[in-house]
C-alpha cells in the first residue's frame, strides 16, 4: 500500500463522526473604513499618504528620503515613478537583489488590520521585487477598502493566480528580547498611497 | 527518565533570567488581549474557529484528496509521507535529484519534529535556517525554546556574543537593531546564494489547492521567491475546507500568537514560480493515530499560535527546555505524551490546572481538561512512578474516610511543630524543597466549630 493510500486510510479509520461545517460570524463593521484602515497600517509601522490622484503619487515620492536617495527603482505601475531598474530585461530574480524602491499598486485594502493584497498579477515577471527592494511603496484606490477579512476573501479569486500576498507594514521582527526592529529580511519601510 | 521538574531546573535556578523571561510572554499576552478585546465578535470567531476544525477533523481524508487534487492542478507535486524518516527521504531525494546543497527554510515546526535539518546536513547539504530567532538558536546548535518566538529564552547579550563570534559583529555590542541588521545582511547572502527555499505551511486550503505562510521577518517570502524550487512541509491537520474559512484563522492567528492585527507577510501559493517547482509533502508522523484517541484528538485542532505557551504560568517560569520536545507549553504537554507517554510523562503534570491556555486557545482546545485527563490515563498506565501512585491513594483514602482525616489531622498538628526541621524538611518532602509549610493551627476547625454556640 502506498503511504498516500496507507494515511488516507487511517484518517478515515480513525475519524470521529460528522460535524457540521459552520459559516463565519457576523463581523464587525467600521464607521470610516478609510481612516480605520491608515491607522492599522500606520500601527504596523507603515506610513499613509493620502494623494487625490495617481498623478499626484509622483510629486510625493519626490518628498520621501528614502526615495530620492534611491539610485535604483523598480515600478511596476506605468508613469510613476523615475524607474530605472528594466523588470522585463531581468531574466533571473536574483538580478533584483540592490534594488532600492519598489512601486507595486495594490488591489484593495483591509480596514480590520491595514492588510493591502498585492495579486502576483501586480508584481511582473519577477515576484520577489516585493521583499528583496529595500524601500516599499504601495497604491491602494480610497474607494477599494473592505471592513475586514471575510470581504477580503469574498473578493479573492484563486483560479489563475498562482501567487497573492497580503503586506502590512515593513518587514519587521522582534526576536532579540521582545525589541521590535523594523527592516529584517524584506523592506525597511513600507509607505502606502491612498488615492482618491 | 528525566521529568519536567528536573529539566526546569538550571533555568529556575538563574532568578533573575527567569523572572524576565516571565515578564517578557506576559507582555505578549497582554498584547494579544488588546487585539483580541478590539474584535467585538472575538469569541463568535473561536467558536467558528473550533467548529471548523471539528468539522474538518471529521472529514481529513476527503479534504485531503480535494486539496491535492486542486493542488496538482496547479502545477503542485504533492508527495505523502508517513513518519518523519519517510519525509526527510523525500526532501532529501528533491534536493539530491537536481544536485542542491543549499538550502534556506523558513519556519516549520514539523521540520523540527522530523529532526530534517540533522538529516539534511548528514548528507551534505547545506541547510539555513532563516527566521532571525531559529537562525540564533541554530548558531547556537540549540532547538527552539518557543515556537514563535524561538530565541525568548536568551538575552541580547547572549545573542551580542554568539554574532561577534559567528558574524564577526562588534564585541560587547549588544543593541538589538545593530544584531538584526548584521543578520540582514548574513542572511541575504544566505538567500542569494540558495538553491532551493523550504517552509512550512499555516493553512492549507482543500477548495483551491494552494496553502497559506505567515511571517513577519518576510524570510519565507525571500525563500521562494528567489530560488526556482519550493518544497513546504505539512501536517495533515493543516488543510482547512473552504478560502472563506482562511479569513477565520488569518483574523485570530496572528493576534493570539503575537498581539499583531495579522503578521507583515501572509503568502498565499498556488503554483510554482514561473519555470520553477513547487512540492507540498504531507505528512501523518503519529496524527492519524492521535486521531483515533476521542478523548484527545481535539489537540490536532492546533495552529501553532503559541498563546497557551506566553500565559502558562508554568511555561514562563521553567522555559521551553523543561518540557524536552518540539512543540512545549500547555499544547506541547500533551502532542509529546500523546506520542510517547512513558517517555514525557511528567508534562501533563507541569501545569497548575488553572484553565488559561483553554482561556486563549483560538480554537477553544480544552487543554487544562485534557492534561487533567492525562493524568488520570497515565496513573492508569502505571506510567506516574509507584510511589505517587501509593501516595495518592493514601491520601485519597485519608481524605474520604473521616476518622482517618481527624487522626492525620491531629497527628499533623501535634508532630510538626515538635519534629526536628531537618526531620520534617527530609528528602521524602519534595515540597518542601522550595517552600515552607504553614503554621501548624492548635485547633482544627472541627475543634473550632464545635465551640460555636449553636
Amino acid at each position: 500500500m502506498s503511504s498516500r493510500d496507507a494515511i488516507l486510510a487511517a484518517l478515515r479509520r480513525n475519524a470521529p463522526s460528522a460535524m457540521p461545517l459552520p459559516e463565519a460570524p457576523a463581523a464587525v463593521a467600521f464607521a470610516d473604513p478609510e481612516s480605520q484602515f491608515a491607522e492599522a497600517f500606520t500601527s504596523v509601522g507603515g506610513k499613509v499618504i493620502r494623494v487625490a490622484s495617481l498623478g499626484n503619487v509622483n510629486t510625493e515620492l519626490g518628498n520621501i528620503e528614502s526615495y530620492a536617495q534611491a539610485r535604483s527603482i523598480a515600478s511596476l505601475i506605468p508613469g510613476i515613478g523615475r524607474a530605472n531598474v528594466d523588470l522585463a530585461a531581468l531574466t533571473d530574480p536574483h538580478q533584483l537583489e540592490g534594488t532600492d524602491v519598489a512601486i507595486i499598486a495594490g488591489e484593495f485594502g483591509v480596514a480590520e488590520n491595514g492588510a493591502v493584497w498585492v495579486p502576483g498579477s501586480a508584481l511582473g515577471l519577477h515576484r520577489a521585487i516585493f521583499v528583496v527592494a529595500q524601500h516599499l511603496f504601495l497604491t491602494v484606490p480610497a474607494s477599494e477598502i473592505v471592513h475586514t477579512m471575510h470581504q477580503a476573501y469574498d473578493r479573492i479569486r484563486f483560479e489563475h493566480l498562482g501567487f497573492g500576498v497580503f503586506i502590512s507594514g515593513p518587514s519587521k521582527t522582534a526576536d532579540i528580547e521582545q525589541s521590535l526592529v523594523v527592516g529584517a529580511h524584506g523592506a525597511r519601510s513600507c509607505t502606502l498611497f491612498l488615492v482618491g | 527518565m528525566m521529568g519536567h521538574a528536573a529539566k526546569a531546573l538550571p533555568f529556575v535556578s538563574d532568578e533573575e533570567r527567569a523572572h524576565w523571561h516571565d515578564q517578557a510572554l506576559w507582555f505578549v499576552r497582554l498584547k494579544r488581549d488588546r487585539q483580541a478585546e478590539s474584535i467585538p465578535e472575538w469569541e463568535a470567531l473561536r467558536e467558528s474557529a473550533s467548529a471548523i476544525k471539528a468539522h474538518t477533523l471529521s472529514r481529513l481524508a476527503d479534504y485531503l484528496e480535494e486539496f491535492e487534487r486542486n493542488a496538482r492542478a496547479n502545477g503542485i507535486q504533492v508527495h505523502w509521507a508517513r513518519d518523519g524518516t519517510e519525509h526527510n527521504t523525500i526532501v532529501h531525494r528533491i534536493l539530491a535529484g537536481r544536485g542542491i546543497t543549499r538550502l534556506v527554510k523558513s519556519k516549520s515546526m514539523l521540520t523540527e519534529e522530523c529532526h530534517l535539518n540533522p538529516y539534511l546536513e548528514a548528507q551534505g547539504i547545506e541547510v539555513t535556517d532563516t527566521d532571525l530567532g531559529e537562525r540564533i538558536v541554530q548558531l547556537r546548535r540549540e532547538p527552539p525554546s518557543h515556537i514563535v518566538l524561538p530565541a525568548i529564552h536568551l538575552k541580547k547579550q547572549d545573542i551580542g556574543e554568539l554574532f561577534h563570534k559567528e558574524l564577526g559583529t562588534a564585541q560587547g555590542a549588544s543593541d538589538p537593531s545593530y544584531l538584526t541588521e548584521a543578520a540582514r545582511g548574513h542572511l541575504r547572502q544566505k538567500f542569494m546564494a540558495a538553491q532551493a527555499g523550504l517552509t512550512g505551511v499555516n493553512f492549507a486550503i482543500a477548495e483551491t489547492g494552494g496553502f497559506v505562510v505567515c511571517t513577519n521577518e518576510g524570510n519565507a517570502d525571500m525563500g521562494t521567491s528567489l530560488p526556482p524550487l519550493h518544497i513546504a512541509s505539512m501536517g495533515v491537520e493543516k488543510v482547512i475546507p473552504r478560502t472563506k474559512d482562511l479569513a477565520i484563522f488569518l483574523r485570530l492567528l496572528a493576534r493570539s500568537a503575537t498581539g499583531q492585527p495579522v503578521t507583515t507577510y501572509t503568502t498565499h501559493f498556488h503554483g510554482p514560480l514561473r519555470g520553477g517547482e513547487l512540492h507540498v509533502v504531507i505528512v501523518d508522523n503519529g496524527r492519524s493515530a492521535i486521531l483515533h484517541n476521542e478523548t484527545f484528538r481535539r489537540s490536532l485542532a492546533c495552529i501553532r499560535c503559541g498563546a497557551c505557551m506566553n500565559t502558562c504560568p508554568v511555561f514562563r517560569r521553567s522555559g521551553g527546555y523543561s518540557y524536552g520536545y518540539t512543540v512545549p507549553g500547555p499544547i506541547g504537554s500533551l502532542l509529546a505524551p500523546l506520542r510517547n507517554p512513558s517517555h514525557f510523562g511528567s508534562l501533563p503534570f507541569a501545569s497548575s490546572l488553572c484553565g488559561s491556555c483553554s482561556d486563549v486557545c483560538p480554537v477553544k482546545i480544552d487543554l487544562h481538561h485534557e492534561l487533567y485527563a492525562f493524568r488520570q490515563e497515565l496513573v492508569r498506565q502505571k506510567i506516574v512512578p509507584l510511589y505517587k501512585r501509593l501516595a495518592m491513594a493514601g491520601l485519597s483514602w485519608v481524605l474520604m474516610t473521616t476518622w482517618a482525616y481527624c487522626l492525620a489531622s491531629r497527628l499533623m498538628r501535634w508532630f510538626v511543630p515538635r519534629l526536628p526541621r531537618a526531620l520534617v524538611y527530609g528528602p521524602w518532602n519534595p515540597w518542601g524543597r522550595q517552600r515552607e509549610l504553614p503554621q501548624m493551627p492548635r485547633e482544627s476547625f472541627r475543634d473550632l466549630i464545635k465551640k460555636e454556640p449553636t
